[in-house]
């Protein structure tokens, strides 16, 4: 190309050739990329999101907040609370005892338990919702048992906890796995080798490596578990003021053409999930050096 | 040298501590046969390390000397045999119960501690008889002054080179005063330069602490420089135990003299107790050898030039100046192999297209081990 451009090159553009590095492309590609993403992130992301706060308002703060305040409406947000508070720690718990089983011992159906964990991901929140209902409904084999122990579990708070952790499952243990098995085990024979018992080596030494990828397992998990509908909605029985969390009511109130209730307390949800991200990041920032340090070594 | 005296002269704390980290113990392993899933790692090694003695496990990779490391560590457990630490039988206890220093090749330090906080976290992690902080840190302290880190010890790990990383992993696993100390290829990840000067370091911390050390490395120049005795093996098995004079000058096995040391192998033919190549007798006579085939191994420096007399004598097919010296392949009687020489750079025979030598210390082995 050189050789026969070169006549005609020199004469339409400036003779110095242009000196880039390999991996840089050039000006006109880079940006026309950065545009892409940008639009593509305003209408799919931030449209929706000034939507709902600007819907949310749209008949003046009155509405905004007799919508919250609304006996039911406070039911809803306080139940999805609950079930965030009671389903996150459980979740952080499994998550983090299958990721360390997986990532620090060889054992047989290993790679079936790793399927298993992912489960939740594959399987329709529906079917997740369903399967509780058979296993614990009327129709179900335990319901005399359930029954003469005064057990409510579907259509009640226990079934939406349950839901609610199998679908939110995953993220804990899908954040974690990768991270601990690129970190082996060598920390952890350090530890032992200086006479730390096992519990003093998860907390002094495994913790702290993994403590940034938890966190974020944990604020995607806790987005999940508040947000929940699909399976929520099948076991809940949506019973105003009882079992319904924040996104079944936000259903029913747009169901009954409440608009602007049905935004303001969907603007409330928004802001749970937007407030965990800005945690996330004021984290980071926070311990930022700390975390450079432990990222590379 | 006590270590301990070395170290902290006028403390009273240590009687509490019990263990102690001076003069070093010995270690009997014997029959030690370690299979991982039905693959055999070691067969019936058995080995006695002598107290307050520099040990090197020496051997390519795969020859199962880490696994004897780690044995002896118990970070893993043998399928058959025993380990003793001095009379007691430590096979089936813990790391912890084995209190040993472990320094692992990629340092392993807690990359969330202060050099400080890694150095401390082996006395921090007591629970019987922790020793009061200002105590902890003191002694931390001399430790990081030991290893010539003073000043860094607020530095997170990534903030020091690979030198440093290791001697902060050195000075940890010091500071449980171990009964003996373990290293798994402690210089393999460094450079050239570095290691040198570790080594010698190393050297010298060894002759201060007296700690029994047995370290792992694939490095021959490292374990002849820096070791008392070395145990040389291959594929899970010892080939040769002895002082680094004893393996060099006296390696009992073709593997040991391939592997210590430069060396030149030459198939020959014993015949009336004479060695002969090409059928011509090359002036070697070795008395007690069996007549047939056999293999002469000798180090291509340890050879004289001759003329005339029965001789090897061989064409040159390459030349290469090594620093100080001119290494010479040459071709011996039609064999497929050539053969290696070492001659002085400026020596007037290597300019020549033909040379005649012999070897002055060799050993023979019979074919069937040479193959």
């Amino acid at each position: 190309m050189a050789t026969e451009s070169l006549s005609v090159d020199t004469a339409t553009r400036p003779s110095r050739p242009r000196r880039v590095s390999a991996t840089t492309e050039r000006p006109a590609v880079k940006w026309t990329l950065i545009a892409i993403a940008v639009l593509f992130l305003v209408a799919v992301l931030l449209l929706p999101l000034f939507t709902v706060f600007i819907q949310a308002f749209v008949k003046g703060p009155g509405v905004f907040f007799a919508a919250l305040s609304d006996p039911d409406g406070a039911a809803a947000v306080r139940l999805t609370l609950l079930v965030a508070v009671i389903a996150v720690p459980l979740n952080l718990v499994f998550g983090v005892c299958a990721a360390w089983a997986i990532a620090k011992f060889e054992f047989h159906g290993k790679a079936f338990l790793i399927t298993l964990i992912d489960l939740p991901f594959s399987v329709s929140p529906v079917i997740s919702g369903l399967i509780y209902v058979l296993l614990f409904g009327a129709n179900s084999v335990l319901w005399p048992f359930l029954q003469s122990a005064n057990l409510q579990i579907v259509f009640a708070v226990p079934g939406i906890v349950l839901a609610t952790i199998f679908v939110t499952f995953p993220f804990v243990a899908r954040e974690l796995i990768p991270l601990m098995q690129d970190q082996g085990s060598g920390d952890e024979e350090a530890a032992i080798s200086l006479g730390a018992s096992g519990w003093q080596t998860f907390w002094h030494v495994t913790l702290p490596n993994i403590r940034w990828g938890l966190l974020y397992g944990v604020l995607l998990c806790n987005a999940r578990a508040m947000g929940e509908f699909g399976a929520v909605s099948v076991i809940s029985g949506h019973i105003r003021g009882f079992t319904n969390t924040m996104p079944l009511h936000i259903e029913i109130l747009y169901d009954s053409y409440n608009f602007a209730g049905a935004f303001a307390m969907a603007s409330l949800l928004a802001l749970l999930a937007l407030l965990t991200l800005v945690l996330k990041t004021f984290l980071e920032f926070r311990f930022g050096a700390e975390l450079a340090a432990t990222r590379r070594h | 040298m006590n270590f301990r005296f070395a170290v902290h002269p006028h403390d009273n704390y240590k009687t509490d501590l019990g263990v102690s980290g001076a003069s070093g113990l010995d270690i009997r392993v014997q029959n030690i046969r370690k299979e991982f899933s039905r693959y055999p790692a070691l067969h019936d090694v058995s080995l006695n390390v002598i107290s307050g003695e520099l040990i090197a496990l020496l051997g390519p990779s795969g020859s199962g000397k880490t696994t004897l490391l780690r044995l002896i560590a118990g970070l893993e457990f043998p399928t058959e045999g025993t380990i003793f630490f001095g009379d007691e039988d430590a096979s089936n206890k813990s790391v912890q119960e084995r209190h040993v220093g472990f320094v692992f090749q990629h340092y392993a330090l807690f990359r969330h501690m202060t050099i400080l906080e890694n150095v401390s976290f082996g006395l921090k992690v007591r629970r019987h008889d922790r020793p009061p902080a200002a105590e902890i840190r003191k002694r931390a302290m001399e430790l990081i002054d030991l290893v010539q880190l003073a000043g860094l010890e607020k530095r997170f790990p990534n903030q020091l080179s690979g030198g440093q990383r290791q001697r902060v992993a050195l000075a940890r696993a010091l500071a449980i005063e171990p009964r003996v100390l373990l290293l798994d290829e402690p210089f393999g990840a460094l450079d050239a330069q570095v290691r040198k000067e570790l080594r010698k370091w190393l050297r010298e911390i060894h002759d201060r602490t007296g700690h029994t050390t047995v370290f792992v490395t694939h490095d021959q120049e490292e374990a002849l420089e820096l070791a008392d005795r070395l145990v040389v093996m291959s594929q899970g098995k010892i080939e040769q135990v002895g002082t680094p004079d004893d393996v060099y000058d006296r390696p009992n096995s073709p593997f040991v003299f391939g592997f210590i040391g430069e060396s030149s192998a030459l198939p020959v033919t014993v015949e009336h107790n004479e060695l002969w190549v090409g059928g011509r007798a090359i002036g070697l006579s070795a008395p007690e050898a069996v007549d047939g085939p056999a293999q002469l191994y000798f180090r291509p420096h340890d050879v004289e030039l001759i003329e005339g007399e029965a001789c090897l004598a061989g064409v040159v097919v390459a030349s290469r100046r090594v620093g100080g010296t001119r290494r010479v392949e040459l071709e011996i009687g039609g064999q497929q192999q050539p053969v290696e020489i070492d001659l002085p750079f400026d020596h007037p025979a290597g300019e020549k297209s033909r040379i005649a030598f012999r070897p002055k210390r060799w050993r023979l082995f019979p074919d069937a081990a040479g193959q």
